[in-house]
């Protein structure tokens, strides 16, 4: 069979920077979340937060360049920009566990129909890292989650029950994977849009969690 | 008598830690935000079973020396060296580079308590501010749940979270004067400011010693009361020239590919 078309990680992270509203504070994990500073939509002013300490910050440097007492929580250099404010890490923490982030972007492992994520551990490698995951996970407002719909051996990373263990219980908000883009409602998962040549029926067959589609599911906007 | 914090060699600042004690180790894990020069003298004195509080584990010297830099040693010096027995940490390892630490852990030679990079955060301030104990959401419904009191409130479930004490806590900070007042350059501030003043002794490794009156007073983020010792690093610095591991290499490729240490 032919390996259908699927967002590549570029394409994912312009597609979680969609979700960015004037004035937003977000934290990007490390990994695809990173990639979506560099498409804030036209006319959008965002604040970005790292928890290493860091409210407003530009560009990514380039290998070599940058001030190494200044880098994103990847340990990337990156760049101060008019309104960069530096605190210490109880301080960084107090802002994302106290609710004061309008969005938090992650990686993901899965998702269940209820929201709950996991993406600290993944079973076989048996041990993990639990990092700011779990603070991120609970404290911003608004969680987005950005993986791959299956992994390697096509298994769902979307699931009816995380088999993994978990980061935080009922959090996220909405999954952008490389076919589909799902919003985790009291009802349960509502496909919004698939990717180009995909159909409601053919994510539903790659999805552990039963979904439902919207009534204006769609082509995923970019 | 006028005070006076400031040591004058590593050795002598760190030479009353003893076997068995526990210490803070500032800094993200980043090298820039490490203590390099307390690291190493610790290494040199060679204390075992240390119980040990940090964001991460190091990821060890070679890497930081590919990357440029000079003072390279981090926490790793310490893993290697064995002078470790238990590590509370929120990353003890990396996801795509396996740290001495994780081969420690895979061999059974070491333990770790993990704890979210929040929590961690605030156990420290906890300690440093007097405070008992706290309640957070972080951990509600998964593995650190384990063990600790529930309270609902509000309608709110919160994990009773207890102060982490420590007998030193080791940061690097950019200036210092002879009262200890610190501040830090930008990110490396982290969990450096967090910690001065969390443990029973506190020292303060400074890239410069400045006199006392030149730190502009709003601006200094820790007061002196929260310092014990200051040492400033030297401005001049040897480098070993070691051949770097073929492992450090390789992730150092992965490094400039991902984007993440």
């Amino acid at each position: 069979m032919e390996e259908k078309f699927k967002l590549d990680r570029q394409t994912m992270a312009l597609r979680v920077a969609k979700e960015f509203q004037d004035g937003d504070y977000v934290n990007l994990g490390i990994g695809i979340p990173v990639l979506a500073s560099n498409y804030v939509p036209a006319g959008r002013e965002v604040v970005f937060e790292s928890e290493n300490g860091v409210l407003g910050f530009g560009e990514i440097h380039t290998a070599g360049q940058g001030d190494p007492d200044f880098v994103n929580a990847g340990g990337q250099p990156v760049s101060i920009i008019p309104g960069t404010c530096f605190f210490a890490h109880d301080e960084s923490f107090s802002i994302i566990r106290g609710g004061h982030l309008d969005i938090s972007v992650m990686g993901g492992l899965q998702v269940s129909e209820k929201g709950d994520l996991a993406n600290w551990l993944v079973p076989e490698r048996q041990i993990g890292t639990i990092g700011g995951a779990m603070d991120l996970a609970v404290g911003a407002r608004r969680l987005i989650i950005v993986m791959n719909h299956t992994t390697k051996e096509g298994e769902p990373r979307i699931v009816k029950k995380c088999t993994y263990p978990l980061t935080a219980v009922e959090c996220v908000d909405l999954v952008v994977t490389d076919i589909a883009v799902i919003e985790v409602t009291k009802k349960g998962m509502v496909l919004k849009e698939v990717a180009p040549g995909w159909t409601p029926e053919e994510v539903q067959k790659v999805t552990g969690a039963r979904l439902i589609v919207a009534p204006d599911c769609h082509e995923i906007e970019l | 008598m006028p005070i006076n914090k400031v040591i004058s060699s590593f050795d002598e600042a760190v030479a009353d830690i003893q076997d068995g004690a526990t210490i803070m180790v500032g800094g993200f894990g980043t090298v820039a935000s490490c203590p390099t020069c307390l690291l190493e003298a610790l290494a040199r004195k060679g204390v075992k079973n240390l119980t040990t509080i940090s964001n991460t584990t190091g990821f060890g010297s070679d890497v930081w020396k590919l990357l440029g830099y000079k003072f390279a040693e981090d926490m790793d010096i310490l893993v290697r060296n064995g002078q470790i027995k238990k590590s509370i940490v929120a990353a003890p390892v990396s996801t795509i580079y396996q740290n001495t630490f994780e081969k420690l852990l895979r061999a059974g030679k070491v333990e770790v308590e993990m704890v979210p990079q929040g929590t961690l955060a605030e156990r420290i301030r906890a300690a440093r501010a007097g405070i008992g104990g706290f309640y957070v959401p972080v951990g509600v419904g998964t593995v650190v749940e384990q063990g600790k009191e529930k309270k609902v409130i509000d309608g709110r479930t919160y994990l009773l979270e207890l102060p982490l004490k420590a007998d030193f806590a080791l940061v690097k900070a950019h200036k210092g004067d002879r009262w200890g007042n610190l501040v830090y350059r930008r990110t490396s501030r982290t969990f450096n400011a967090t910690m001065a003043g969390a443990a029973k002794v506190t020292i303060a490794e400074v890239d410069e010693l400045v006199e006392l009156g030149e730190l502009d007073p709003e601006v200094i983020i820790t007061p002196s009361a929260y310092v014990d010792r200051v040492v400033e690093r030297p401005k001049d610095l040897k480098v070993e020239d070691k051949p770097i591991s073929q492992e450090a290499i390789d992730s150092h490729k992965r490094y400039q590919e991902r984007g993440s240490a």
